[in-house]
């Protein structure tokens, strides 16, 4: 049973089918004159209205990328080098997607100021603290709308106005609320948002940004002038045809997954946090996705129970230090002031709406008795331990944390 | 994460892992900040030689092996012997770890040197 959904979810039918022809029959440049191109043209246009009907915008307002990643560069980079003389303050959170956060850190490398608004406990940050936040200097507001790891939503509508009021760009990150929960970006009040095809059944390598009329940015990717000069490049056309179908999917189809996933995910909450001791759930109860839930348990280390649920069917995932190449602990789950050995016992589990026969019940049996299992190993679990002034392995004798 | 069969086979079915009451030598390494704690537990005959040893570990499914895994080398040995199981040792019985997981070997390794110090220290 695949439960890591936020990660990347599988390509439906529907969409292949709709990519197939586009890889050997209809595989023109939409840039050339001649029918093939015409075809790959025609395609390109059909997806650019299906993505810009998802969020209501208007096609002219949405730009092809290859995926959140490269959305989120070019609306960060893209706004500071265009507002370069204006000012070079950028306001985000302390929990963004890394494609966020490290542009952000590349720009201070050339004397970009930015300020992490901190979430609290519940995952989610205050206005008051974005108030005041803002100086004259700020010339970008990026904030994501739902978080890959815990599934909290912010409030975008706010911030947006807070943002329009002021005069200052706002963009957000809605790779996971995208197809999850209405992005609607006339009501959200932003300027740009970053959306990816393949978290909503749709195929890897492509995306898009939506860069609402009016507003320029500077282009990462120079070239042939394609996507109206702001993404040179030959499209990914069958990549775009299938995004453009998983969009018009997740549309038609947002009210009804919302309501099965939500219900599994209520379900899933109530029955982990009765039945598993020591068991609680990460992020704000209600202002959350429908399909992401984060949950954390006392005394065991993450990426043991990810391999002990794998060995019984169950892909999910881990914000443990020992399960990232970094070797560091989820820094979004540490900004939730958790205590940090409290980490590295989180599970992420991210739900599908094609997920009928997920059994709650046996998933939870399953967690219950694998939590048991490393608690019944780890020094940690009802003893008292002193390990004060026992030294990390990991990170050595430069280790920030212990 | 790529582990070999060994390290999953003795994460699966971990070899010696309890508490030991009558331990009388318990060094414990890590810090479970950083995500890894282990506790090794020897029982030390009079003729010196380890004649039990277990562990608690608190860490991923590289720790866990490693802390198997270095139960198994140490049982039976002299302290003396013992004390020569190298870092590497743990890592190369387990038919290697991943890179970013040499530092569970380590561990493995520093837990046992603990534990025997702890033993010397009761002992002298």
């Amino acid at each position: 049973m695949y439960l890591d959904n936020s990660a990347t979810t599988q390509v439906s039918e529907e969409v292949f089918e709709e990519m197939e022809p586009y890889f050997m029959e209809e595989f023109g440049n939409p840039s050339t004159l001649y029918k093939i191109g015409r075809e790959s043209k025609k395609a390109l246009n059909l997806a650019r209205q299906r993505v810009a009907d998802a969020i209501n915008a208007k096609p002219d307002e949405i730009i092809f990328t290859s995926g959140g990643s490269e959305s989120d560069n070019l609306a960060i980079k893209g706004i500071a080098f265009k507002f370069l003389n204006q000012g070079k303050h950028i306001i985000t959170t302390e929990i963004e997607h890394p494609a966020v956060k490290d542009t952000l850190n590349f720009l201070e490398s050339f004397d970009f100021k930015v300020t992490y608004l901190q979430v609290y406990e519940n995952g989610i940050i205050k206005i008051e603290d974005l108030i005041e936040a803002i100086t004259p200097e700020t010339i970008l507001i990026t904030i994501m709308h739902g978080n890959n790891e815990i599934g909290t939503i912010q409030p975008i509508e706010e911030i947006g106005k807070i943002a329009r009021e002021k005069g200052i760009i706002f963009h957000t990150d809605a790779v996971q609320t995208f197809g999850k929960i209405e992005v609607d970006v006339e009501k959200l009040n932003v300027d740009l948002l970053s959306l990816s095809s393949h978290k909503i059944n749709g195929p890897k390598g492509v995306g898009a940004i939506y860069i609402k009329k009016g507003v320029r940015l500077v282009p990462l990717i120079h070239g042939g002038g394609q996507e109206r000069g702001i993404r040179s490049g030959t499209e990914n056309v069958p990549g775009i045809v299938g995004f453009g179908k998983a969009c018009e999917l997740a549309a038609s189809q947002l009210d009804e997954h919302y309501e099965k996933l939500a219900s599994i995910r209520d379900e899933l909450i109530e029955k982990v946090l009765t039945t598993i001791p020591e068991a609680y759930l990460n992020g704000d109860e209600e202002k959350r996705l429908p399909n992401v839930v984060n949950f954390r348990f006392k005394a065991i280390e993450g990426e043991s129970l990810i391999l002990l649920l794998d060995a019984k069917g169950y892909q999910a995932s881990t914000g443990s230090a020992c399960s990232s190449n970094k070797l560091e602990a989820s820094p979004v789950l540490t900004s939730l002031g958790l205590d940090p050995v409290d980490v590295h016992g989180s599970l992420r589990v991210s739900l599908a709406p094609e997920s009928d026969e997920f059994d709650v019940d046996e998933f939870v049996a399953t967690i219950q008795e694998a939590v048991a299992r490393l608690r019944e190993m780890s020094p940690l679990w009802n003893q008292e331990l002193d390990y004060d002034g026992v030294m990390c392995s990991k990170h050595g004798d430069n280790c920030r944390m212990c | 994460m790529d582990y070999s069969e060994k390290v999953m086979d003795h994460f699966a079915n971990p070899r010696n892992c309890r508490k030991m009451e009558d331990a009388n030598g318990v060094g414990t390494v890590g810090n479970p900040t950083c995500g890894d704690l282990m506790t090794i537990y020897i029982k030390v005959n009079d003729d010196e030689v380890i004649e039990d040893i277990s562990f608690q570990t608190f860490g991923c499914g590289a720790a866990i092996a490693t802390s198997s895994m270095i139960t198994e080398i140490a049982v039976g040995k002299t302290v003396e012997e013992a004390l020569k199981i190298s870092r590497n040792d743990v890592a190369e019985e387990l038919d290697g770890l991943p890179p970013i997981k040499m530092h569970c070997s380590n561990l493995a390794a520093d837990g046992l040197q603990a534990a025997i110090e702890n033993y010397k220290e009761n002992n002298q």
